[in-house]
This record gives structure tokens, C-alpha cells and sequence, in this order.
């Protein structure tokens, strides 16, 4: 549903970004050139320490690179005052964590909702729809319907992944960033949960960027890249 | 603001280490409030301990030993006030009324005052309160007394019972007692909560009588004693009184009248205005209170320190709900408001609480701490002063949600989303 003005234009461009954690020498990550086009399912893997969550939170605008461009829509991060880059990823990103992706105290619904309080312009983008519909829709899909009123504790590992999936996807985001979300579910789970992942993302025209370590599920992916051929650190 | 709402339902979900916090809190506060309360009604009941006396009149001696030993029984004085003078200055037409005093006699470590009926008339404390008795009836006979409450609770008197008056003020040996001459109760004062109910009062004949047949202040020898039954009230002449209280007809005139007695030429008197000396004792005695309430800040101090700590060590574990919450567009700034909220909102439980515990634990108490003890609680439960250390406290603890917030914030922006241990 997200149409790109030009489909040729990448969602992601990066060049010659720079990042060190405060307190070392060497950069963790030192990328020339990088490139995402929309609608790619990504799969970007890479040994522990190679500096995956990193880059993720580059992307997300959480930390902030020391250097370089990071463009994402083809707006720099790198520019942005740090106010408006949590605004913009309100807006236009998911992030699912390896784990521990829900708020405890609050419902299935009312961790999935959460994004739409915190974003206005994330809550603008489900154009009116109707909110409770679009979420138990989406709930459906990821077959967790029957959950939205459970505490998050009384859930698997498994059914908060998902859930986590549909908060990410909620209000149809641009980009989601999968950081390691399969880790703790078993191999037959694990492609189940790939597999619901693309189509709702597919529906929605998000692009994925999913990284891990464990390559057995490379091939459910439509693109396959090493951080290391990427990542010069 | 969903903000707020996060931070109420996070503070449901740790109900247990925010009930503590709070009742920390709420301890501390109304430790404080209480203390305040106290001190007030201490500095009250103290200045108050006599009023509406516009002068007292004793010996020229020094103006706290004059105090001490009119309005405190302690001490004694060291010279005496006519009977003449006190007659030729009660004339005195800026003078509304006496009550003459006149101390020296003791029972059984209680002090005996002479005095007459306007001591019940005239004698005020706390404001416009006034002797009351009990039961029985004021002075009349000879050889009546009244008692006052503490006395009747030491003791254990009741009405009818003959008391006997010794000489000299202290217990123990050398006192001579009267035992010849024994006193009635016919009255039982009120509790007053000052030193007015640790004496025993007689008409000042009865002071006199006790002393009829002695000479040059030595006891007479068994053939020359007068037995109490041949004493009669006309025949007994007072010479002179210990002190005398004034109330003046204007107050205006106190310090004229004041003056005028200072320079009575017949004999060295003082006059002092017992509001002021009590006010000036008082402010002697004000490093105690300062104690007391630097004791109670550090309470307040030590429970905001048990919320920090509370909100602290929670702040370990909900390192991965701030990184959920930034994942989704948080901004960092917005995660320090929510931080210092929760603070807010345990501090303003803390202290409404407190304020509760120690207005309602005083209004329970206030008739057991009157009757118990003699404090006498008056006055507002809570003055603007109050209001201000709550306001200071209030503001304390908010303030102290800051540190673990501007915390998280920094390790936030330096570490990103991910939670490491
Ligand atoms: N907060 C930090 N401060 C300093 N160095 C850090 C910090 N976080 C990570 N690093 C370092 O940066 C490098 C990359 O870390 P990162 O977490 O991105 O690796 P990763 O590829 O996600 O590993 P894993 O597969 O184990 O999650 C590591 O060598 C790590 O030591
Ligand atoms: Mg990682």
C-alpha cells in the first residue's frame, strides 16, 4: 500500500557512515555503501559482536552515527535534531526485539495500540479506519485473535513474538527492523512465524530487514547479505 | 496523556514496593506535621501558661525568678511585698483588679499558696480560659483548701479529706509541719494543663493562722500553742504577700503602671508584663525545638531516600519496558517526565497520607494527650507554615525522581535499545 514516488528510489541509502560506541577506539560499524530498495525482505546475517544491533538502531534513529548519511525515504538521519527522529520513527518504523518485546502491565491490546498514542502521525495513517477492526484484523492474521484481552504474562514466547509483529505493523509502517525474533521459538515455529511475518508485511507493501546469526532461515528470504561484506570495521 | 496513564498502571503493577514507598513517605510527613503541632502547642501552652495578667508584681528581684516562682512554682523569693503597699497601690485607678499571693508553705512536696476569691475571678490561661472546679466549692473558712488536679491524681483525695500543711517548700528533714492545725479540701480544680494544677490554694488568713502563734519565725513550745479551734478568720491580720497579679482597666495603661511601680518610692518593687517574659523564657528555650525539627527534616530526608532507592532498583528492571517504549517513538524526554510523574504521584500519595495520619492520629489522641499529659492542642491543625513544608516536601520528592530519570536518560542515549546486564 506504501507507494514509493519513484519505485527506483531506495528506501535505504547509507554512505560512508560511521559509528564507535562512546569509550572505543575502533568503529563498530564503518559502511560505505549500502542500499535498501521497497519491498525487498531482507536478511542481513553475521556472527555475534559483528555489530547487527548496531546497525539496527541506526536505522532506527536510536543512536546516532558519528558520520556519514544515513538516508531512510530519503530523509538523513543524520540531519535530524534527535526529537525528530523518535517523531519519525514513530511514524514510519517497527522494531521487534529478540525477546521481552511487551509493556507487562498492559494488555495484548493495549501493548499493540501503544504506538498510535505515542504518534499521531502513525495514528493518521490508518486513514480513519476503524481502530478495535484494523487490530483485531491484524490479530487475526497473525492467528493470536482470541488474545487481545490476555495479560502479555499469560502468553508464549511465540504468541508475544507475535503480537510484538503486530504492533510493529500496525498503522502500516515503511520499515520494519526484526532484530533476532525467531531466537527463542523452535525451527517449525520459526518459518511459521517468518512466513505470517512477510505476508502481513507484504499486505501492508513494509519492508523488512530482518538480522540474525542463525542462517538456516535464509532462504525464506527474497535477499540474503553478509554484514560483513557490507560493515569494513 | 497516555504518558500518565503508563505511569499509573506501572505503579499498580508494583503495588507492593509502591505501598512501601508511600507509607514511607507518609511516615515522615506526618512525623514532621506532628512535631510542628506539638511544638506549636508547646510554645502556646507555654506563653499561655498565664493571660489577660497585664503585670505582676513581686520583691525587687530579677524578672525571671519573679516568673519562675509566681506563674512556675519554682524557686522562691527572697523579700516580700507589704501588705500596706499592696493596699495603697490596688488604689491606683488605672488598676482593674489583684490577686494576691502568697507563697512559703508546702504539702508533701506541693506547693501551698495563699491567695483569695479573685484568683478564681481574675486568673486566666490559655486565652480567656478560667479555673473551673471539679467538684466542691471555692475558698471560704479558714481552714479551706482547694487542690488542684495533679495533686488529686497523685494523692488520691477526694472532697472532706484534712490535708496538713508543713513550712518551708521542700520535702524531706528540717520541715516543720503543722500538724496541729489540719486544712479541709472543699474544692477540686480542673485539669489546666499548666503549673497551676500542681499547688494547693488557702485563703491567705489560713497562711497567716498556720503562723499565729509563732515567733520571730520559730516554733512555739507546746504550752504557748493556740489550738486551730480558738483561731478565727477577723482576728488574723496579713502583713504581707509574696507577689500580686494586675489587671489593668486599658491596656494602654500597662506600661505607665509598670513604671510607676518600679519607682514606688515606699518600698523596691518590679513590676514585669508576664506575656513578654514568657515570650523572652521561651525564645531561651528555642534551640530545643530547632533540634526537634532538624530531626524531623532528616526523617523526611531518609524517606526520600527509601524512594530512591525503591525507584531506583525498579529502574534496573523496567530498563527493557523504557527500551520498548523508545523502539515505538518515545522520546527521551518524554521517558524523564514519565519517571519524574511516578515520583510525583508516590511523593503526593506519601504526603496526603501523612498529612491525613497525623491531623487524624492528632484529633483521636487530642483528648488523651489533654487529660494524660496536660497538652492542650489548640489552634489550626495545619497553618500556612505547614503548607509550605508540605509544598517543599512535595516538590523534595519530585525532585528526586529526577536522578534515576536523568539516569536512565543518559544510559539511554549512550547504549541505544539494547538491555545488557
Ligand atoms: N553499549 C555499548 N558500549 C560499548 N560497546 C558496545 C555497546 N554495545 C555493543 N558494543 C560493542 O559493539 C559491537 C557490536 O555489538 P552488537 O550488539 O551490535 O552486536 P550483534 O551483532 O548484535 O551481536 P549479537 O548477535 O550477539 O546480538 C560488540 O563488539 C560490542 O562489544
Ligand atoms: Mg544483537
Amino acid at each position: 500500500m506504501n507507494q514509493p514516488l519513484n519505485s527506483k528510489e531506495p528506501l535505504i541509502e547509507i554512505k560512508n557512515l560511521f559509528f564507535t560506541y562512546e569509550g572505543q577506539d575502533k568503529p563498530t560499524l564503518n559502511i560505505p555503501a549500502f542500499k535498501v530498495m521497497p519491498g525487498e525482505n531482507l536478511f542481513l546475517f553475521g556472527p555475534s559482536g559483528s555489530g547487527k544491533t548496531t546497525l539496527l538502531e541506526c536505522l532506527a534513529g536510536v543512536l546516532q552515527p558519528n558520520s556519514g548519511s544515513l538516508k531512510i525515504l530519503g530523509k538523513d538521519l543524520c540531519l535530524m535534531k534527535p526529537a525528530e527522529r523518535d517523531s519519525f520513527r514513530a511514524e514510519h518504523l517497527g522494531y521487534i526485539f529478540q525477546s521481552f518485546n511487551l509493556i507487562p502491565y498492559l494488555t495484548v491490546f493495549e501493548n499493540i495500540i501503544l504506538p498510535l498514542y505515542l504518534s499521531p502521525a502513525r495514528k493518521a495513517r490508518l486513514k480513519g479506519s476503524d481502530v478495535q477492526l484494523v487490530i483485531r484484523g491484524l490479530c487475526g492474521n497473525l492467528g493470536i485473535g482470541d488474545l487481545a484481552d490476555k495479560k502479555v504474562l499469560e502468553l508464549s514466547v511465540g504468541q508475544q513474538q507475535r503480537v510484538a509483529v503486530a504492533r510493529a505493523l500496525l498503522g502500516t509502517p515503511d520499515l520494519l527492523l526484526a532484530d533476532e525474533p525467531t531466537s527463542a521459538l523452535d525451527t517449525d515455529h520459526r518459518e511459521k512465524f517468518l512466513k505470517l511475518l512477510f505476508e502481513v508485511a507484504e499486505h501492508f507493501g513494509t519492508t523488512v530487514v530482518f538480522v540474525s546469526h542463525d542462517r538456516s532461515i535464509e532462504n525464506l528470504f527474497s535477499l540474503s547479505l553478509s554484514l560483513q561484506t557490507i560493515n569494513q570495521s | 496523556m497516555v504518558l500518565l496513564e503508563l505511569a499509573f498502571k506501572s505503579l499498580r503493577n508494583r503495588v507492593f514496593a509502591t505501598s512501601l514507598t508511600v507509607i514511607s513517605i507518609a511516615l515522615s510527613v506526618s512525623l514532621l506535621l506532628s512535631v510542628e503541632r506539638a511544638k506549636r502547642a508547646a510554645e502556646e501552652g507555654f506563653t499561655q501558661t498565664i493571660s489577660k495578667t497585664d503585670l505582676i508584681v513581686g520583691a525587687r528581684s530579677g524578672s525571671l525568678q519573679l516568673l519562675l516562682y509566681t506563674v512556675f512554682n519554682m524557686g522562691s523569693a527572697t523579700n516580700n511585698v507589704s501588705w500596706k503597699s499592696y493596699q495603697e497601690l490596688k488604689k491606683n485607678p488605672a488598676i482593674g483588679w489583684t490577686i494576691p499571693y502568697s507563697l512559703g508553705d508546702a504539702h508533701r512536696g506541693f506547693r501551698v499558696v495563699g491567695t483569695n476569691e479573685d484568683f478564681f475571678k481574675y486568673y486566666h490561661f490559655r486565652g480567656d480560659q478560667r479555673i473551673e472546679l471539679q467538684s466542691g466549692r471555692i475558698l471560704e473558712g479558714l481552714w479551706d483548701v482547694v487542690v488542684g488536679a495533679d495533686v488529686v491524681k497523685k494523692l488520691n483525695y477526694h472532697l472532706g479529706d484534712k490535708i496538713i500543711v508543713s513550712h518551708g517548700i521542700t520535702k524531706g528533714e528540717g520541715v516543720v509541719h503543722h500538724g496541729d492545725k489540719p486544712f479541709e479540701i472543699v474544692g477540686i480544680m480542673k485539669q489546666t494543663g499548666t503549673p497551676l494544677d500542681r499547688a494547693v490554694y488557702m485563703s491567705l488568713e489560713g497562711g497567716e493562722a498556720l503562723h499565729i502563734d509563732w515567733k520571730d519565725g520559730a516554733m512555739p513550745t507546746r504550752d504557748k500553742m493556740i489550738p486551730a479551734n480558738q483561731i478565727r478568720k477577723e482576728d488574723l491580720v496579713v502583713d504581707e504577700i509574696t507577689a500580686f497579679f494586675v489587671g489593668a482597666k486599658s491596656r494602654i495603661d500597662t506600661l505607665r503602671l509598670q513604671r510607676e511601680i518600679n519607682d514606688y518610692k515606699p518600698e523596691p518593687l518590679m513590676a514585669i508584663i508576664p506575656g513578654v517574659a514568657l515570650s523572652e523564657l521561651w525564645g531561651g528555650l528555642s534551640y530545643a525545638e530547632k533540634v526537634l525539627r532538624i530531626i524531623s527534616w532528616m526523617v523526611v530526608v531518609v524517606g526520600f531516600m527509601a524512594m530512591l532507592i525503591a525507584l531506583t532498583t525498579t529502574l534496573n528492571e523496567r530498563r527493557r519496558e523504557m527500551a520498548i517504549l523508545r523502539a515505538l517513538g518515545a522520546r527521551s524526554s518524554q521517558l524523564v517526565g514519565l519517571l519524574v510523574f511516578e515520583s510525583a504521584v508516590l511523593t503526593f500519595l506519601g504526603v496526603a497520607l501523612g498529612v491525613g495520619l497525623s491531623v487524624g492520629l492528632i484529633a483521636l489522641l487530642k483528648p488523651w494527650l489533654e487529660s494524660e499529659f496536660g497538652l492542650f492542642l489548640g489552634g489550626p491543625a495545619l497553618t500556612g507554615f505547614d503548607f509550605l513544608l508540605i509544598l517543599i516536601t512535595f516538590s523534595g520528592g519530585t525532585l528526586m525522581g529526577l536522578i534515576p530519570a536523568l539516569r536512565a536518560q543518559k544510559m539511554a542515549l549512550k547504549d541505544g535499545l539494547s538491555v545488557k546486564l
